[in-house]
């Protein structure tokens, strides 16, 4: 391979770098208008009334929007259509869009939004999980008063209560997981045209045009082919753009009310109540093991806290049960789960989508039952690993796994067992892995059609340009699709021109979420790309009068392997093509295989492939401080196969950094049900002085069905620091931190608990006696783990 | 709202503008002088998006009043390379994936042409000290710190 597994830059590196990279905020279009949204001052209340008149009298605006002038409800999941693009009826969290202005520039926009005057009767707020499972509170959802519960999940795989039973050791814990944010750096920005005829445009910072392109046409009740939306690129992501936004729909009706371009660019406050960010998760866990650690039953309790609206939150609710056993062999595993709704910004996906919470719970019990043992970190993690082609209880489908090798290798890197049993008082090492989905195995949408559409057209002059619909948020997935092309093409990715993310000039590709691209829109590519060549090869074949099997297509011409000197330029090859075949133009598809187990939530979970990651972690404490500052962290990835080593090595350090910063500082913090800091200084991230040094150690499992046997790794990466973090202050300072983030405060406290003879622990100590549905009870898959195990032929 | 005349030299050339007098260099640059290569992820000091060089030093355009930098020599990521030939760091930026959705990347670019226009080999802990007001959220700052030192490296002839 000549293109794929080399470190090259993005093709569009140069680009970003001198500044002419055009994000939704840096266009501009004659004519256009600046809107800015009126927000909620309340948490929780039925409107009463909103006067627009003196906005609407102000010079300069051009149109005001209420809620009911855009009264159709939508929301990412078919199950969850429960928003509306600006508030009808009632507001359900502070910062809640009750109304929208276009005016000639900013400045009067904003004086029109400061003339909106709303009038408001309080309903009960709900701002805890304790607080929504209340009975006697104002619905947020719903008429009247009672519980705030949005879903609920019950499902018992094997039987947990023999396993238990079955124990030599049990441990019963209870974490927390602080609410956080995305906060990628790109301010939300949509961008909105109507033509005369009736069409309109929409330019967005999103990270699914294709789901933004159905929700438009659903609340405008317009023909989706009526309706373009580009997805500009994006300044990131990480989950923050994956949700259909008010401010998108609202541009395009502002646009057709106008007949003028109207822009909006949220400011760094409005992105918190924008939000979507990671779901605060209460977990309580009660693990079986036999005497060598072996685990023998899983009961798993969640408590989200969901904010205002469903948003994905039918499926973070699986998520946050769906992936403990897709690293450990769990052989009989309960999950009971419930998502509440609270008068905040709502919750959604942000990099790990609800997994990461159990998985912080999962690592941190995992490390506390070796401690009981007497069995190192490294080796209870190692005899509970599951293995390569095997199934787990709740029906997920393991092909490639590199699990046992990922701990082995960071165990040796970072010198782990040396450190975790030497290291002086204050410094220490902790351990723990992750695994992602190599994107979500169904849509969003049930439905037969691909996941991801490729088209490759080839100019006469041997110009290859290809099209998707996958939306690049700085993972680089233009890159990625350009190498398996060139690839496969005998070419470099730089000689291929992108089209992408745009629902007029693009076939489908479902988005930039769930870690799917490279999985998904890269097998789309290879299919499409191979088509190319195999109309290429047989014109050649033609010409040359040699047997296709003999060709290749490598340094820009397709020769003869047997004879290299015959051979013609790629250019000559695509005229020979198009003169035997007509144009030049290809597709190809990529549909996961149906993976999902025989019951109610098995879609949440199951996915093509996973990728596998293990971190070590090295931290020094300050005891009187509690400061915690991180020496170095090695991460071990299994990636199948990296398409560009240097991306993914990109991605995994990004990932270390966002779980650092959610292990030590990040934690979107209220008062009561107001945002205490929506600004990024309020709000701690990591600066370059807090960054350490990342050993990033690639390990390549080929996966069977990848593109190349490549796999995910936007999202994996981030899984294990956190819980690695949280074990590493353990073996520093023999404190246990069961709620995250891990701030100096909350040391302190563990500490000083010890310091009186108390463990030393910060965190939950219960869960709310909350009455799950009955359980509902599935069969483990036929000769479980290693039965049914069915592999995709012909996917390359 | 009052307008006046600014007098801007932006990237070596002079520029009138016509606008309200309180708009900050940000807003001019983006909006009246449409050179929408410096970003903001924050409007308010915050984030280091928005850095630009006024006299080789890095400023936050979004808190700087437009006709507090007039006759003084502002540099924009536009302005720092030489037409087509880009700068060492914009190279590095590129070749090492410093920049990854690159939104954060020309301010980080300009604050580390500053750091090495007075510092020309500096240290891992000099580009770290250099570059903690402006933030990244793609990178974890890695490959930006290999970069400034690649640049740096090749700035001096030295072997890379
Ligand atoms: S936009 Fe100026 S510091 Fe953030
Ligand atoms: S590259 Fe995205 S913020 Fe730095």
């Amino acid at each position: 391979m000549h293109a794929v597994g080399t470190a090259g830059p993005r093709i569009d590196g140069m680009e970003q770098t001198m500044g002419r990279t055009k994000y939704t905020d840096d266009m501009t279009l004659p004519g256009m208008l600046i809107g800015r949204l009126a927000r909620s001052t309340q948490a929780h209340a039925r409107i009463i009334s909103i006067d627009t008149s003196a906005a609407e009298a102000l010079d300069g605006v051009k149109a005001v929007l209420v809620g009911t002038d855009l009264p159709i409800t939508y929301g990412i999941l078919p199950v969850s259509q429960d928003e509306t693009a600006l508030a009808v009826g009632k507001v359900r969290h502070v910062g809640e869009p009750i109304a929208a202005v276009a005016a000639i520039d900013a400045e009067t926009a904003e004086r029109a939004v400061d003339l909106i005057k709303a009038t408001y009767e309080p309903l009960d707020t709900v701002a805890s999980i304790d607080g929504a499972l209340l009975e006697d509170r104002d619905l947020i959802h719903g008429e009247g008063k009672g519980l705030n519960v949005h879903r609920t999940a019950a499902l018992e795989f094997g039987d947990v209560d023999e396993g238990l039973a079955s124990a030599d050791h049990i441990r019963e814990d209870v974490f927390y997981f602080a609410g956080n944010t995305h906060a990628a750096l790109e301010l939300h920005a949509a961008l909105a045209t109507a033509e005369p005829g009736g069409r309109v445009t929409l330019w967005s910072s999103t990270q699914v045009p294709h789901y933004v392109h159905r929700t438009l046409a659903k609340v405008l009740e317009m023909p989706a082919g009526q309706i373009r939306v580009v997805a500009a690129p994006v300044g990131g992501g990480f989950g923050g753009k994956t949700d259909p936004f008010s401010h998108e729909i609202v541009a395009a009706k502002l646009a057709m009310v106008t007949g003028r371009p109207v822009k909006f660019t949220l400011t760094r406050e409005e992105v918190f109540y924008a939000h979507r960010g990671r779901h605060p998760v209460l977990m309580w866990v009660k693990t079986g093991f036999d005497t060598e650690g072996r685990i023998t039953a899983c009961h798993f309790k969640t408590f989200l806290e969901g904010g205002a609206f469903g948003s994905y939150g039918a499926a973070s609710l699986y998520y946050t049960g769906a992936l403990q056993t897709s690293t450990y062999q769990i052989p009989n595993y309960r999950f009971e789960g419930v998502r509440v709704f609270t008068n905040k910004p709502p919750c959604g996906p942000k990099r790990g989508h609800g997994t990461p919470q159990p998985r912080f719970a999962l690592e941190c019990q995992l490390d506390k039952a070796a401690e009981d043992l007497g069995i190192d970190p490294v080796a209870i993690r190692l005899i509970n690993a599951v293995e390569p082609n095997s199934m787990t209880v709740n029906h997920l489908r393991i092909t490639s796994c590199a699990l046992s090798e990922c701990i082995e290798r960071v165990a040796e890197a970072s010198g782990f067992k040396e450190k975790f049993e030497n290291l002086p008082a204050g410094k220490g090492v902790g351990i723990a892995v992750g695994a992602y989905m190599c994107g979500a195995g169904l849509p969003i949408y049930f439905n037969e059609m691909p996941q991801s559409e490729v088209q490759i057209k080839v100019d006469r002059g041997g110009g290859v340009t290809v099209f998707s619909m996958a939306t690049d948020i700085g993972q680089g997935s233009t890159t990625m699709l350009a190498t398996v092309v060139a690839e496969v093409l005998g070419l470099e990715p730089s000689d291929i021109a992108m089209v992408t993310a745009d629902t007029d000039l693009t076939p489908v590709d479902l988005g930039s979420y769930s870690s799917r691209v490279t999985f998904m829109g890269g097998n789309a590519a290879l299919e499409a790309g191979t088509a190319v060549k195999d109309r290429v090869f047989a014109a050649v074949a033609d010409k040359l009068g040699a047997p296709i099997e003999s060709l290749v297509a490598q340094n820009g011409r397709i020769e003869d392997a047997e004879e290299p000197d015959t051979g013609v330029s790629w250019a000559e090859a695509v005229a020979l093509a198009i003169a035997s075949g007509g144009p030049l133009i290809e597709s190809g598809s990529y549909r996961a295989p149906k993976l999902a187990g025989p019951y109610k939530g098995a879609g949440v979970g199951i996915s093509p492939a996973y990728s596998y990651s293990a971190a070590v972690v090295e931290v020094d404490c300050d005891p009187d401080t509690g400061i915690v500052t991180v020496d170095k962290v090695w991460l071990a990835h299994d990636i199948g196969q990296s398409i560009n080593p240097l991306l993914v090595e990109g991605q995994i350090e990004g990932g270390v950094y966002m779980g650092l910063g959610e292990a030590l500082f990040e934690a979107d913090d209220f008062r009561g049900a107001l945002h205490r800091g929506p600004s990024l200084l309020d709000y701690k991230m990591p600066t370059s002085l807090d960054m350490p040094p990342v050993e990033a150690i690639l390990i390549d499992s080929d996966d069977p069905e990848g593109p190349f046997g490549a796999k995910e790794v936007g999202q994996g990466p981030l899984l294990p620091v956190i819980p690695a973090v949280a074990n590493a202050i353990w073996n520093a300072l023999g404190i246990r931190m069961d709620q995250t983030p891990f701030t100096p405060d909350k040391i302190v406290a563990a500490l000083r608990d010890v310091a009186r003879g108390k463990p030393g622990r910060f965190g939950p100590k219960e869960v709310p006696a909350f009455e799950f549905p009955p359980l509902i009870m599935v069969e483990p898959p036929e000769g479980f783990p290693t039965g049914r195990i069915h592999i995709e032929v012909g996917v390359s | 709202m009052t307008e006046s005349i600014l007098r801007l030299t932006v990237n070596g050339a002079l520029h009138t503008v016509v606008t309200s007098s309180h708009r900050t260099l940000l807003e001019v640059l983006r909006k009246d002088l449409d050179m929408t290569g410096t970003k903001h992820g924050c409007d308010l000091g915050e984030c280091g998006a928005c850095t630009v060089l006024v006299d080789s030093k890095p400023m936050l355009s979004c808190i700087t009043l437009a006709s507090q930098v007039e006759g003084r020599e502002i540099t924009t990521i536009e302005g720092l390379s030489d037409g087509p030939f880009p700068d060492e760091l914009q190279t590095a930026f590129s070749e090492l994936g410093a920049a990854q959705c690159g939104y954060c990347t020309p301010g980080m670019i300009l604050s580390s042409r500053s750091l090495l226009d007075t510092n020309p080999d500096p240290t891992t802990d000099d580009i770290n000290e250099a570059l903690a007001g402006n933030l990244c959220r793609c990178t974890g700052y890695v490959a930006i710190i290999s970069a400034v030192h690649l640049a740096a490296t090749r700035t001096l002839g030295r072997a890379e």
